[in-house]
């Protein structure tokens, strides 16, 4: 769906630059082919490490960790699965519902759902390339400490609701 | 030199064969879950760096400075935030535009504002968290995550040096 709606808009932006000038579309193509190359040897190593990381972790894996685990305990347990793992919204969400309708924490869910997109291990390399290595760790860093008070946060206002 | 950056890559593929060797069936899924990220981003970043090239030819830099630059104030902000949240497709995909707003005059606050509105305040992803895990759930992290991203991006701005604010356009043939 993403992909289809980015195709759409990256052929006919393509269409239209063309109709207007071929030569700044030409430039516009080597460009794009440029730097999708300086960024392979980068996207290769993510690839590899999605690959060996969502094998090892399991979504199945993820709900018997996260059932085990409460309190601080359990937080920290989650915000490092959900750091180094690399799962799509419209899986991430449908389980983290499940999880809490099986009994986990709300902190331990907000914790986790805050980490998977905020902080991203696997594709650090990537990030690595543009941003440098300090800049990196300083933006994972602290996405990856807000995330136990947004999950603090979270967990006292919902419980507040649910009250 | 050019042997030394692939040394990462053979390093995870011995990984991957070593536990093909020892675990087949972990084995397997690795190198079916490979395949697959590799498939979803062979699919996914053609088209963003096709856009990005057009947007390089075509957006002019006066106007990126005049909107995004150190001096857009509050409204720079603003526009990063919602051009983050209006993106589509995974964080990494949002690592190259970064690259291209640098280049052509957008802040680095104001840059690091887009990445962290693109890594949680995406809207088709914030409906979906609605509709999986219920308002007071959402709707509270959606209200601390705008002021913590902004809040994140200025002390990151503060941090790092000025050669750490200019991004690398990355070429393929340097």
């Amino acid at each position: 769906m993403t992909t289809a709606l980015l195709y759409i808009a990256a052929l006919l932006g393509l269409a239209i630059s063309w109709q207007q000038d071929r030569d700044k579309t030409r430039a516009a193509l080597q460009r794009a082919a440029k730097s999708f190359g300086g960024i392979l040897p980068a996207l290769a190593i993510v690839v590899l490490l999605v690959g060996l990381v969502l094998a090892l972790l399991s979504p199945e894996f993820i709900a018997r960790l996260m059932g085990a685990g409460s309190g601080w305990v359990g937080m920290v347990l989650t915000s490092l699965i959900g750091a180094v793992t690399l799962i799509p919204g419209f899986v991430a969400f449908p389980l983290a519902a499940s999880l809490l309708q099986r009994g986990a924490g709300v902190a331990q869910i907000a914790v986790f759902l805050s980490t998977l997109m905020m902080v991203g291990v696997v594709t650090a390399p990537m990030e690595m390339k543009y941003f440098g290595r300090r800049a990196t760790l300083l933006r994972n860093g602290l996405a990856y400490l807000y995330s136990f008070g947004a999950a603090a946060v979270v967990a006292a206002v919902v419980g507040a609701v649910i009250r | 030199m050019k042997l030394r950056r692939f040394l990462p890559v053979a390093l995870l593929v011995a990984i991957d064969l070593v536990i093909l060797a020892m675990a087949p069936d972990t084995g397997r899924t690795v190198f079916r879950l490979t395949g697959s990220s590799l498939l979803e981003m062979a699919s996914i970043l053609p088209p963003v760096f096709l856009l990005l090239g057009l947007l390089d030819v075509w957006v002019p830099r006066e106007t990126v400075i005049r909107l995004l630059g150190t001096a857009s104030t509050w409204r720079g902000t603003l526009l990063s935030l919602l051009l983050g949240a209006a993106a589509a497709g995974p964080l990494y995909a949002a690592f190259p535009i970064a690259a291209v707003m640098s280049r052509k005059g957008a802040s680095y606050r104001n840059i690091l504002v887009f990445i962290g509105a693109w890594s949680t305040l995406k809207l088709p992803l914030v409906l979906f968290e609605l509709a999986n895990l219920g308002s007071a759930f959402a709707l509270t992290r959606m209200a601390i995550n705008v002021p913590a991203i902004v809040l994140m991006a200025t002390l990151i701005d503060r941090l790092v040096t000025p050669a750490e604010r200019e991004l690398p356009s990355l070429e393929a043939n340097d």
